[in-house]
Order: structure tokens, then sequence, then C-alpha cells
């Protein structure tokens, strides 16, 4: 049997830290659209720089993915689940670039200051437009909700690897290569 | 792959994997629906004020849900430097910074005639050069009726017109009095308020408590007023026209420019800065931060101010919230009302470009 081939330290960091910012990030923007209590302004003013920082982040990620080798599925996934996976991965890259930028955008067409932090506003990225910013701001929550939907999808489908196939797909992820190991291909 | 799969059931907690593997999505998934309130429909949102407002002002599609009926206006604020002991906000020091404004009838009917005892308002999106943009509405009361989202909620239902007599079910409104003292003090002050003649010499209030803070973050609890510098005059009697405040405001602005003095008052020790039905006592430090200039009017149609919402919360570095709960729930209600009014078909407001430019279609 061959090792587990692992996604690089540098490559699971993104991973992980992402996960948490978009499940953060999703949670936020669902409590902040239906609240009228004291608590919206402070979720507002969390959910535009988190936004902005997954941006950075999705770009970072996405130049790393396209430099790694990624690990390979195994040999036993059906062509149709392959495919599936595949897919996946381009919506999650695609909706990691898209929302912040669709929120980013909606703000901008709204005329609202896209404050970051006290004192700091980003500069928009579109014109003053009240009809667009509608239409990106129901976007922008309809693209979130398919966020969520492919992030739970996505989450079944490690489990299913991790916990009834057993193969190397969530080990890939979850832990890096042995000590020993390393130090074979060190040396 | 189906094969392994079916092997790994038959095994000894097979399907107990098999249950983690869904329970964990599936937990997400139920924490989601409780965070969005689609397992509580009736849980106060955003979406119930908008259902409020229609019920209580009927459908007025791509107009304002609240202070319907309005005029943009242009003009500019100049700070005295008075206020930055207080507030770090550039907008303070002795600058000129452009401002959009809109004055309103409160209320969510876009052609509701004038009168001289309905609220008017005035908001103001204050634009220095370098950043620090600072939107308010404010309104020509002296308090705000209710404490809080819920209340305002309840009060605005209770408000309703009944529907065969056109008015107000007084049984309604008293029931929710018995439970609001607050709100019955509140609406005293209201109604003793003194009447001015129009928009132009009339003084509009925040209401809600804000914080200034200075370079040195020192924290002060305000309240502020637009003070105008036209004299007060009596309100005009009966027959002055269904439009009749909006054009007295609109040939005031062609004689020449109006102006009112932004006066912050200083909260002092114990006033209430959570509750804005409570005044804060007379005598309270005051300081003329600026004046606000407004030389133009312009109708809503085609104007600089129907694509804004007067946000609220939308202040500059040196001016945050209070403990106040009233503007977070209106920052949270605009946005909807500005995402609903912005996606739906273009309307004409009651006071047309025809108003302020006759012969001009």
């Amino acid at each position: 049997m061959r090792p587990v081939e692992h996604f690089p330290l540098f490559a699971r960091i993104l991973h992980w830290l992402m996960a948490a910012m978009i499940l953060t990030m999703l949670f936020v923007g669902i409590v902040m659209v239906t609240t009228v209590g004291p608590a919206y302004h402070q979720l507002v003013d969390l959910h535009r720089p988190l936004g902005i920082c997954i941006l950075a982040l999705a770009l970072v990620r996405l130049v790393n993915r396209l430099l790694i080798r990624v690990p390979p599925l195994p040999d036993t996934l059906p062509p149709a689940l392959r495919t599936a996976a595949r897919l996946s991965h381009i919506v999650l890259y695609a909706l990691m670039i898209a929302l912040p930028l669709v929120g980013w955008g909606m703000l901008s067409a709204g005329a609202y200051p896209v404050a970051m932090w006290p004192g700091f506003a980003l500069p928009p990225i579109l014109p003053h437009d009240p009809a667009l910013f509608a239409l990106l701001r129901h976007l922008h929550t309809w693209l979130a909700l398919i966020l969520f939907g492919v992030v739970l999808v996505h989450l079944a489908a490690a489990l299913m690897h991790g916990l009834l196939l057993r193969d190397d797909v969530l080990p890939s992820m979850t832990s890096g290569p042995p000590a020993d190991a390393r130090k074979k291909q060190d040396a | 792959m189906m094969s392994l799969i079916r092997e790994r059931l038959a095994e000894k907690g097979g399907w107990l994997r098999a249950a983690a593997m869904c329970a964990a999505p599936g937990l997400l998934a139920l924490a989601f629906a409780l965070a969005a309130g689609w397992l509580t429909p009736g849980r106060l949102t955003s979406g119930t004020f908008m259902r409020t407002f229609r019920m209580v002002d009927g459908p007025h599609p791509g107009f304002r849900r609240n202070h319907a009926k309005g005029l943009c206006v242009t003009g500019w604020f100049e700070g005295s430097g008075n206020a930055t002991p207080l507030s770090r906000a550039p907008l303070f020091a002795m600058v000129r910074s452009p401002v959009v404004g809109r004055f309103a009838l409160a209320g969510g009917m876009p052609f509701q005639d004038d009168a001289p005892e309905k609220v008017r308002s005035l908001a103001l999106r204050i634009m220095p050069a370098h950043g620090g943009e600072w939107r308010m509405g404010i309104n020509d009361i002296p308090v705000f009726p209710v404490r809080n989202a819920k209340d305002f909620n309840d009060f605005l239902l209770a408000s309703r017109p009944d529907p065969q007599t056109h008015h107000p079910d007084p049984a309604r409104m008293g029931a929710f009095l018995a439970h609001h003292p607050e709100t019955q003090q509140a609406l005293a002050l209201l109604k003793a308020r003194p009447l001015t003649s129009g928009f132009a010499n009339d003084t509009y209030n925040s209401l809600d408590s804000f914080t200034f803070v200075n370079t040195g973050g020192t924290a002060t609890a305000v309240r502020w007023a637009m003070v105008p510098d036209q004299p007060a005059s009596l309100p005009a009697g009966q027959g002055a026209g269904r439009d009749y405040l909006f054009h007295d405001l609109i040939a005031a602005l062609a004689q020449g420019p109006l102006r009112w003095h932004l006066i912050v008052t200083v909260g002092g020790a114990g006033d209430a800065t959570a509750d804005p039905t409570v005044p804060w006592p007379a005598g309270r430090r005051q300081i003329d931060a600026g004046t606000l200039t407004l030389d133009r009017a312009e109708s809503e149609d085609g104007g600089p101010c129907k694509g804004i919402t007067y946000d609220p919360l939308i202040l500059p570095e040196g001016i945050a919230p209070s403990d106040d709960p009233i503007p977070a729930a209106r920052s949270a209600v605009y946005a909807r009302s500005f995402t609903l009014r912005s996606g739906e078909p273009d309307t004409t407001s009651a006071i047309g470009r025809a108003a302020i430019r006759p012969g001009e279609q």
C-alpha cells in the first residue's frame, strides 16, 4: 500500500483557517440581516472586514492551489463522484472570491461607505446605482446560501471518506506526514 | 465503491459511523436555520417591520417604508471647531463638507396631505473631502415615543387605521399605552411641542444618544439638534394646500440659503442614554458645533437623495453608537427598506420636478 499523500502544511493552514472564517461569516451574515437588536451594528462591523480578509486569503489560496501538487483521489472512486468532487471545489473557490466581491460591489452601488475599521474605508468598485444595489444585495444572499449548501456537501463527503471509505482523502487534509516519513524525505 | 460502502456498513458500528457522517452537516444546517429565524416565524426581524409598515400604511412600492413623502436638498456643513475637544470627527474642524439632505413627513404614505402637527424630519449625509462621512435622520419632536424595536413595532400596529373607520382604533392604542407609561409621557411631550410654520424654521432633534470620542479617547454621551436661524412663525391654518409645507420650503430656498446650527448637548451624570423616551434635563452644557447651510431644493424624481439611505449608524470615526437600542434597529430596518424599494419600479414623488421649477417637465 502506498503511503498517504498529504496537502502541504501551508495549504492545510489556509484550509482550516478559512473554514472557520467562512462558517463564522455565514452565521454572522444570516443573523445580521434578520436581527433588529443592538448586536446588529457589531455584526455589520465584523462582517465587512472579515469578508475582505476572506477575499485576500482566497486569492492567496487559489495561487497556492495552482502551484502545489494536489493529492490524487483514490482510484476506487467512480468517475461521477470524481467529477462531482472537482466541480464542487471549483464552485467553492469561485464563491470564496465572488461573495466578498459582490458584497463590496453592492455596498459601492448602494453608496454605503465600505468601512473596514474606524477611520478606514475601501474605495467603491462600482458606481452609485440603487437598482444595481438591489440586484447585488439579493445575489449576495443567494450566493451565500449556495456556498453554505456546498460547504455542507463538502463536509458530508469528507466524513464519508473518513468514516466509511476510510481512504486517504480525509487524512490528506487533517494531518501531515509522520515524523519518520519527513526524515526520509529530507534524506 | 458501493460494495465497499455496503461492506463497511455491515461492520460493527458501521451504521453509527454513517449516522455521524450525516449528523455533522445536519446539525450545522439546523443551527443555520435557527440563526436565520426560519424555525421561529414570530421573531422580530427587519422583515417584520416591512410587513408592519405595509399593514399600517398600505403597499407603496418604490418608496421609503417610512418618511415616504419627501424632498431632496443640497448645501454644506461648516464646522466651528468648538466640538473638536469632544470628537475627533474631521467634519467638526473649521472645514466645509458637502451635504445631501432630505426633508420629509414621518409615516409611510408618500402622498399624505401636509398638516401642521405631522412629524417633520430632516435627513443628512455630510461628506467631508477626506472621508469620515456622517448620516443622520432627525425629527422635530422632543423625544422618541418608544424604548426599543419591539415596542416600536407594537406601537405602529396599535396605530394602524381600522378598515371601517380609517382611523386608529382607540381601544387598541389604549391597550398599548396601558402597558407603556413611558410612551404616554413621551406622547404628552410630543403634543405639547411648539409647532412652527414649516420645515425652514423648525428644530430637528437626534432623539437618540450617541458617543463622541476625542483624540485622547475620552468618550462623551451626547444628543444634538439642528436649530434654525430662520425666525419661528405660527403654523398655517386650514386650507393651505395638501403640499404646502414642501411648497413653502421650495419658495424659501428660492429666496436664499437656509441655515441651522448644530447644537450638541453633553449628557450629565445619570442622564439616560439607553432610553430615547426620556428627555435630558434643561441646563446641560451645549456646544455650537457648526452651521448647516441648505441652498437648493430638488425633487426626489431623479434627485440626489433618492438613492441614499439615511442610516443613522453611518458614523465617522469620533462618533460612536451608545447603549440606545433604537439606532441599530433603524439601521437594520432602513437597510431592508432600501433593498426593497431600490428593486421596485421607479416612482413619481408627490413633490415632482414641476413643483420646483414650474414649466420644466
